[in-house]
């Protein structure tokens, strides 16, 4: 680690640094190698990094022939496309703050965030965002330009300040032959210092807050990662998580300049897996969500199997989980086990991997949250290296990565070169890093809040264990007591339930209350297959979500929950003893759970104190309307009779 | 789901020229007789070019019969069709089909075994040109045509956002999508006319609209003209330039959506009763 001592590698290229000045060195040293991919009209398209180049050129042209002044902001928003990431290096090759946002934002975060972040320009993917915009448009009047990349539908529009992408182009092109240095001289004005990027979090509680990250942040963070990571030019990655999330910016912009690895850009949101599979990337970001579906499609084909295919499948699956969970435990292995593998990988593990796209993954990781630990084990019990990675906005994503060879089940890994780590005394992980962001944009207060003396408050409760290895249990603030002082540490119980293909999300409660309780959203494609394989008729997710049969199927899920808690004296007390099956799922249109799909627990506590009465009374069955939110701002009700289950603590005696 | 915003500018470039121009066609007092049964009586209606017009009416109105006779699959008893100008009263499918006017059916009507791509490809069956031979080889012109096709049909696929299912049978899609790939075939043949069957019976919410969305946005980028069917009176209101109201076979109003709306003639057909 001294040798990517932090100290060496604050000292930066005045050549190559900050994004624009990189891209135009890999034009220079790597003009043909490709840069970036995009399926489009059923074809994998190709743009080299000349090209990358080039369209960022001819986009900052354009943007500056509308008169872009330096320290403008550009808001961007639609799903992964090369037009965009070109979008972010014109902005900062202007001296401008690019200002990504969720592509999926309800008109109303989107009008919060383009004029907290005082946008003047915004360039998005299509009708549907230009619609969003020009419908909040009375409530962000420095907005002056909206360009826009598909015409599609938007032919018909006639307001002035539209632009399409192509002609803002033309229009650079043009301004270049008038103004042949521009370019050049504006990116040589450019700094390590100058704000890169400004990534909106979105804040599990009140409004979202703009994480300034500057070039050097980015590229300092980046460039230790490649080098801890062994990251090399020839990497592939798929971008499919939003652009507005800091993850997507380190993994598929900062990282692939500087490293001048190819990106991809899937066809659209609903061919990620084909994609997937057509690219097969050797580099491999997914929160724990995404590995949970993978698992759950996985599953879901096998069950529909011919039993001697299923036997043979689930007995080599066993093996192979056996084996890595012996491995994570440092415990050996029976010598017929590990002999039985390499037969396992030609009939199960190989075209297993092959048909998730996964076959030459060197890296996978997994952040965000939790992810549960039989998920872990099955996706690296079939050779695919996934590894836990921590990290936040403020800290330009990287904190702590599992090293190769040293991957532990309950860790988030050891720190990244020029990280430091530090506990607080109420048990808050503190860290300080050549990455830590500038500040929270026109929020000094909440900034001072954050960063102490150059350390910033992670908001999260863990600690270092003896191997140096960092361990993260719950939010800081979420880690509560029942009443009679038992802990409680909610999401940890959450993960556990979420395990289980059948539960797609859950929501524990229990602080000062006598016993912990849950509310489970059922997943609709697992619940929904299980139940047609016996013959249960359903008409909707409420109808499903409510029948016995499916009570009964998440009864099993709770008690099996129930069991794993014993094996923690301290948990013991946590055990679920009533739950219930919520009629609607959680939806971030309902301001349930964020963008990036994390609880909103006070708000759905609110929302759904009826409900968590009922928990804590003696019903059998509570009466619901629940108001849904549609993504054009329309709301609708839903009405259930949502029924209400008591479970058996498990006995002592059940652990193991 | 995302809202059909209509913007009011919305008079597309075809649109306005075609009011003042010869409607793209006309039907002329056709009637169709099954028998003693009149399907329709002496229907006379124009199509301008480049609107959308929506044909409803009770069940059993005629409206299916009125699109049949359009598209050649049944011959008018009497009356005649004229297409940009030049009578075709007598002509079968096929020849209706090189003619520019592409349909889709009430009830689907795809290759069931054939994947999505496949099911589109045939809806450029009429511009392939060339031999067999030539064909089966997949060599010089042949494969510049198909490579051709291919792309033509990748844009459809773009534009109506079924690029997931692109390789999928038809067979197993939903019926929502069914419809969705039923309307690229029809695209495929780059129709002038485009004929609707009901094209949103049986989806959700949320496909009609997408459907909705989808069938202004043909309009508007294709400046293809469209006459639909519709049982869905909010969708018609949104959706249509004009609006001809049929019942028992006879054409009983025609105007814009408000003023049908407001027409009592068609209150009367669709309520049964007096209006107050």
């Amino acid at each position: 680690m001294d040798a990517l001592g932090s100290a060496a590698e604050q000292v930066l290229d005045r050549e190559r640094d900050t994004f624009p000045k990189l891209v135009r060195s890999n034009a220079a040293r790597i003009p043909s190698k490709v840069a970036i991919r995009e399926k489009d009209y059923g074809i994998w398209q190709s743009a080299t990094w000349r090209d990358y180049l080039e369209q960022s050129r001819s986009i900052a042209l354009g943007l500056a022939s509308l008169g872009f002044a330096r320290g403008d902001r550009t808001a961007i928003v639609g799903d992964n496309r090369p037009p965009l990431y070109w979008a972010v290096t014109a902005t900062q090759a202007l001296g401008g703050i690019p200002v990504p946002l969720y592509q999926d934002s309800t008109e109303r975060e989107l009008a919060y965030i383009v004029e907290h972040a005082e946008a003047r320009f915004a360039i998005v993917e299509d009708q549907e965002q230009v619609d969003k915009l020009l419908h909040v448009r009375a409530q962000c009047p420095r907005l002056e330009y909206i360009i826009y990349k598909d015409t599609r539908g938007m032919r018909a529009y006639r307001e002035p300040s539209l632009l399409s992408l192509a002609d803002l182009q033309e229009r650079g092109r043009a301004f270049a032959q008038s103004h042949p240095e521009y370019f050049d001289a504006e990116v040589a004005k450019g700094g390590a210092e100058d704000t890169a990027i400004i990534c909106y979090t979105s804040g599990t509680t009140g409004a979202p807050k703009g994480t300034m990250l500057s070039h050097r942040n980015l590229i300092v963070t980046a460039r230790n990662a490649i080098a801890r990571e062994r990251l090399r030019a020839d990497e592939e990655v798929l971008a499919y998580l939003p652009m507005a999330w800091v993850g997507d910016h380190i993994f598929s912009y900062a990282q692939s300049i500087i490293a001048g690895f190819t990106v991809n850009c899937p066809e659209n949101a609903s061919t990620v897996l084909p994609d997937l599979k057509e690219i097969g990337p050797t580099y491999f970001f997914a929160p724990p969500r995404i590995w949970e579906n993978l698992l759950t499609t996985v599953m879901i084909r096998i069950e529909d199997a011919t039993w001697i295919k299923r036997r043979l499948v689930h007995f080599f699956l066993g093996l192979a989980q056996d084996l890595e969970r012996r491995r994570l435990n440092r415990q050996p292995a029976s010598t017929w086990r590990r002999l039985l593998y390499p037969l396992g990988h030609l009939l199960v593990y190989g075209p297993l991997k092959d048909n998730l796209g996964m076959r030459r993954i060197r890296i996978a990781y997994t952040a965000g949250e939790a992810i549960g630990p039989e998920i872990f084990v099955f996706f690296r019990s079939l050779g695919i290296n996934v590894k836990q990675l921590y990290g936040m906005t403020e800290s330009s994503a990287l904190i702590a990565i599992h090293a190769d060879g040293d991957v532990r089940l309950d860790t988030v890994g050891t720190p990244m070169p020029g990280v430091e780590i530090r506990i607080s005394d109420a048990g808050e992980v503190l860290y300080r890093s050549p990455g830590v962001f500038q500040g929270y944009y026109k929020s000094p207060d909440a900034t001072r809040a954050t960063i102490e003396n150059g350390w910033v408050h992670s908001g999260d409760a863990g600690f270092l264990d003896a191997a140096g290895h960092l361990k993260i249990v719950d939010r800081a603030r979420d880690v509560s007591r029942l009443a009679d002082g038992t802990i409680f540490p909610p999401k940890y119980v959450e993960n556990k339930l979420k395990f289980s293909p059948y539960v797609k999300e859950a929501v524990c409660v229990g602080q000062d209350r006598p016993y912990v309780t849950a509310l489970v959203n059922i997943d609709l494609a697992a619940v929904g297959n299980w139940a047609e394989r016996r013959n249960i008729a359903y008409t909707s997710y409420t109808d499903l979500s409510q029948k016995p049969d499916v009570y009964e199927l998440i009864q099993g899920e709770v008690a099996r929950v129930n069991t794993s808690l014993l094996e923690d004296a301290a948990l013991r007390g946590a055990q679920i003893r009533k739950f219930l099956i919520l009629h609607k799922e959680l939806d971030p249109d309902d301001e349930e759970i964020t963008r990036t799909r994390k609880v909103r627990r006070g708000y759905v506590a609110q929302k759904y104190a009826a409900l968590i009465e009922a928990l804590y009374a003696d019903e059998s069955h509570i009466e619901v309307e629940a108001k849904v939110t549609y993504e054009d701002g329309r709301t609708g009700t839903v009405r259930a009779n949502v029924a209400i289950r008591d479970v058996a603590a498990a006995p002592a005696g059940a652990a193991g | 789901m995302s809202v059909v915003v209509r913007p009011d500018t919305a008079s597309g470039p075809g649109r306005a020229a075609g009011t003042a121009a010869a409607p793209l066609l006309e039907v002329d007092n056709v009637s169709v007789r099954f028998g003693a049964l009149m399907a329709l009586n002496g229907v006379s209606l124009e199509i301008a070019r480049g609107e959308i017009l929506a044909i409803i009416g009770p069940n059993g109105a005629g409206k299916t019969t009125l699109l049949n006779v359009i598209s050649g699959f049944y011959q008018p008893s009497e009356g005649r069709i004229l297409f940009e100008g030049r009578d075709r009263t007598r002509l079968r499918p096929a020849d209706v089909a090189a003619l520019g006017i592409a349909r889709t059916f009430q009830n689907v009507a795809l290759f069931r075994g054939m994947s999505v791509l496949d099911n589109i490809m045939t809806g450029r069956l009429l511009k392939m040109k060339g031999s067999f031979l030539l064909e089966a080889l997949y060599w010089g012109p042949a494969k510049r045509q198909e490579l051709a096709h291919r792309a033509y049909v990748e844009r459809i696929i773009d534009f109506l956002e079924i690029q997931a299912i692109r390789k999928t049978p038809a067979a197993r899609l939903p019926y929502g999508q069914q419809k969705r790939v039923e309307l690229a075939r029809a695209l495929a043949a780059e129709p002038t006319l485009l004929l609707l069957d009901e094209p949103m019976a049986g989806m959700n919410v949320e496909e009609k609209e997408d459907m909705c969305r989808f069938i202004l946005d043909v309009n508007s980028e294709f400046g293809t003209t469209i006459a639909l069917i519709e049982h869905d009176m909010g969708v018609v209101m949104d959706i249509s330039d004009r609006v001809v109201v049929l019942d028992y076979g006879r054409k009983i109003a025609a105007g814009t959506p408000d003023m049908v709306r407001k027409d009592p003639a068609v209150l009367d057909a669709y309520l049964g009763v007096d209006h107050a």
